[in-house]
């Protein structure tokens, strides 16, 4: 049975366009893949050098949201277009999350 | 090509009927499925209802044993609840929202029918509980140090059928969501989208946050129950209340997951029936996206008196009382779309007209309640049996009935008689208010809710027994619609694609009951009420975006009813593995059996298959 196939060359701009934008794309994740790695170092440092864990908890936690942020913009592409009710989902589950937990921790666990 | 053969449908014996039933992917059928699911379970609720209207008859009943009534509330609730408004909420949804949209099915077809099989194996599961055991009777809310001292298997029927229902619920949730998002014709943008479309995006959007408490609820409660855990169990360390909280944290976005979608389709057959575009659509949708939202953060006011502190109940009623704006701006805009209209008094635009009022006096007990004073006189009393049954009867219930009338000769191609429907409109909504308006005076002169019977001489005997015979009016009306079902069916006259003549969105631009394939070409949307605009600029159906062109559907599938039959076997295996050596090795065989399934469905490639240009140019033609 024959379906219709349609088959779309690129042009050469089209085709030169798109290889910029990879090679852009290609180094904007090596800098933050570095750049979690050396947060990663930074969380293993703070807690192997022994300071107060009222110093340490929050600076791991706070590295820990800063990388789950790169990792969505920039490993899953929520920086480029099209993402927008991505993201109004995600921040309105996070907002939902935030409140529950609030609660919970002032009127149950207090 | 016998798929496309067998789908366009020559007489078939029973036993091929019954395997296309089983196996169906088609989202028109699977809605078929829902409503005959969704309806059988409301017959069932409403038997329940009635048996405890006739105790609450006369004073010192003993009609049925205290026992067997709460056996008998909680059944009432559960069911109604979960397994007949949601199911037959999905049934519309399934059915038209595809339609609306210009799609040819849902985005996972496979996904959908194992949604319904869930729903379908839950309820029966929770159901068989009346034969095997004893039936559950901690409430619909199965509060946990009652549901935990609970004997027998009652509460374990709850917790293992509400946590297989709820799975295909949330299935049902997220193939909408994506429906939604990835399959819109060319040209229907957000804001073009019908407002039963839009509900249906905001309420399924609800599914996906509401939907897992309830199931981290339920597997603690099961734990605790089934396999020796505490999590509810103060004198092991655990934490009653906090049941409570997750049970409210899905509850309260359930409410509204039921009401959302009534909402859209009391706003389609308002702009219908009053042959005018929406009031303010834009104001609609913000308002829909705003319960959605406020609808998670006020799930405390079911707690005012479980003792959060005066902070707690404050935050809690002011966030409850912001919710009566959005829906306030809602009722504004319908009252606005039939203003200066031209009213045509159809059976669903009846039943539109109903839902106002009597939805308004549920919101307005709503925020009575939500002011926490107030809600300490009022909680557990029947006020608040009063108060939600305004709100699910006088709004659920009502979209029910009036989308049935509606829809039905799109979905089956027959037209329910008028003449019946609004004998049934009348005979409900008479017996509605009948039933529950005078319940509010029985709770503010102090009768309890879910207690068995009550004393004479209390002055409650005459508003109780009203209440019954009002009850007996809504049976009433629900036989006529059964009546009305089976003679439309047994007459068979055919309609054609528009029959209530002024159809505004897509669903009324193609035959009805659509073809398999719903739109032979991927229909262009060139604005709000696509159809209207057609018929305005003389069209007779609608712009098409594409050429005809070969079109890819997929196949039927009978493995998601046995999916949904491995973790239906194993459910019975958890719950007798406590008192019986035979109970693991079934928990095991089933969850292996339906792992074998999902197995058998990654390993086969199932490519579907495509209905050819000549075959849909030839169905096409057939059809003039
Ligand atoms: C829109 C559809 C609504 C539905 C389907 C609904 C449903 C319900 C249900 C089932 C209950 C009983 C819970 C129980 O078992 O005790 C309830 C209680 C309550 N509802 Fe609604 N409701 C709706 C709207 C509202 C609105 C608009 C408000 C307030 C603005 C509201 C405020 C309350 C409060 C405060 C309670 C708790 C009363 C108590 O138990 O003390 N509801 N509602
Ligand atoms: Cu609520």
């Amino acid at each position: 049975m024959a379906h219709d196939i349609e088959i779309v060359e690129k042009t050469p701009a089209e085709y030169d366009y798109k290889k910029r934008r990879s090679d852009r794309l290609m180094r904007s994740q090596l800098m933050m893949f570095a750049l979690m790695i050396f947060m990663t170092l930074i969380s293993f440092a703070a807690v192997q050098a022994g300071f107060s864990a009222y110093f340490v908890v929050p600076v791991v936690l706070l590295l820990a949201a800063v990388q789950v942020g790169l990792q969505l913009y920039y490993f899953m592409h929520m920086s480029e277009k099209g993402h927008g009710l991505v993201a109004f989902f995600m921040y309105g589950g996070v907002l939902v999350a935030f409140l529950t937990v609030l609660t919970f921790v002032t009127i149950i666990w207090w | 090509m016998t798929t496309v053969a067998n789908s366009v449908g020559q007489k078939k014996g029973f036993g091929a009927t019954l395997w296309d039933w089983l196996t169906t992917v088609d989202h028109k059928k699977i809605g078929i499925l829902y409503l005959i699911g969704g309806g059988f379970f409301f017959v069932l609720g409403g038997i329940e209802a009635m048996l405890i209207r006739l105790q609450l008859l006369v004073p010192n009943n003993d009609f049925v044993s205290a026992g067997f009534y709460n056996e008998l509330i909680t059944m009432h609730g559960t069911t109604m609840i979960f397994l007949a408004a949601m199911p037959l909420l999905f049934g519309f949804m399934n059915a038209i929202v595809p339609l609306q949209i210009g799609a040819r099915d849902v985005a996972f077809p496979f996904i959908n029918s194992l949604g319904f099989w869930m729903f379908f194996f839950g309820g029966l599961f929770l159901n068989l509980s009346w034969f095997l055991d004893a039936a559950p009777d901690a409430g619909w809310t199965s509060y946990a140090s009652l549901s935990i001292a609970s004997t027998g298997h009652g509460i374990d029927f709850y917790a293992i059928g509400l946590q297989i229902a709820g799975a295909g619920t949330l299935m049902a949730g997220i193939n909408f969501l994506v429906t939604i998002i990835n399959m819109r014709a060319p040209g229907m943008t957000y804001m073009r989208m019908p407002l039963f479309t839009w509900t249906t995006f905001v309420a399924s959007a609800l599914i996906l946050f509401a939907f897992p408490p309830l199931t981290i609820g339920i597997f603690f409660l099961t734990f605790d129950r089934m396999f020796g855990g505490n999590f509810f169990d103060h004198t092991m360390g655990g934490n009653t209340i906090i049941w409570e909280h997750i049970f409210w944290i899905f509850g309260h976005p359930e409410v509204y997951i039921l009401i959302l979608p009534a909402f859209g389709i009391f706003s389609e057959i308002f702009s219908v029936f009053a042959r005018k575009r929406l009031f303010g659509y834009s104001a609609m949708v913000f308002a829909t996206v705003l319960i959605g939202f406020l609808g998670f953060m006020v799930w405390a006011h079911h707690m005012f008196t479980v003792g959060l502190g005066p902070t707690a109940n404050a935050i809690f009623a002011v966030a409850t009382m912001a919710i009566a704006v959005p829906t306030g701006v809602k009722i504004f805009n319908w009252l606005l779309t039939i203003w200066g209209g031209n009213i045509t008094m159809t059976t669903p635009m009846l039943y539109a007209l109903g839902f106002i009022p009597s939805f308004v006096m549920g919101g307005v007990t709503g925020v009575q309640q939500g002011a926490a004073p107030l809600d300490y006189q009022l909680h557990d009393s029947y006020f608040i049996v009063a108060h939600f049954h305004y709100v699910i009867v006088g709004g659920v219930v009502l979209a029910i009935l009036a989308a049935t009338h509606y829809w039905w000769p799109k979905m089956f191609g027959t037209m329910l008689s008028e003449k019946l429907g609004k004998i049934t409109f009348w005979f409900f909504f008479i017996g509605f208010h009948m039933t529950f308006f005078l319940q509010h005076f029985l709770g503010l002169m102090g009768m309890p809710r879910r207690v068995w019977t009550y004393m004479d001489g209390q002055g409650w005997n005459l508003f109780n027994l009203i209440s019954t015979i009002g009850a007996v009016l809504m049976a009433i009306g629900t036989i006529v619609l059964l009546i009305n079902i089976i003679v439309t069916t047994a007459k068979n006259v055919r309609v054609g694609n528009d029959p209530w003549e002024d159809g505004r969105t897509l669903e009324w631009a193609i035959p009805s009951p659509p073809p398999f394939y719903n739109f032979a070409q991927t229909p262009l949307v060139r604005g709000l009420d696509t159809y209207w605009i057609e018929k305005q600029e003389g069209h007779n159906g609608y712009t098409a975006a594409e050429p005809v062109t070969d079109i890819h559907m997929p196949n039927g599938s009978i493995i998601p009813f046995f999916m949904t039959l491995g973790i239906f076997i194993a459910g019975f295996g958890a719950m007798y593995r406590v008192d019986h050596s035979w109970g693991l090795p079934v928990l095991v065989f089933g969850l292996a059996f339906t792992f074998l399934t999902m197995a058998i469905r990654s390993v086969k490639d199932d490519l579907g298959f495509y209905v050819t240009k000549d075959q849909i140019r030839r169905m096409e033609r057939g059809r003039d």
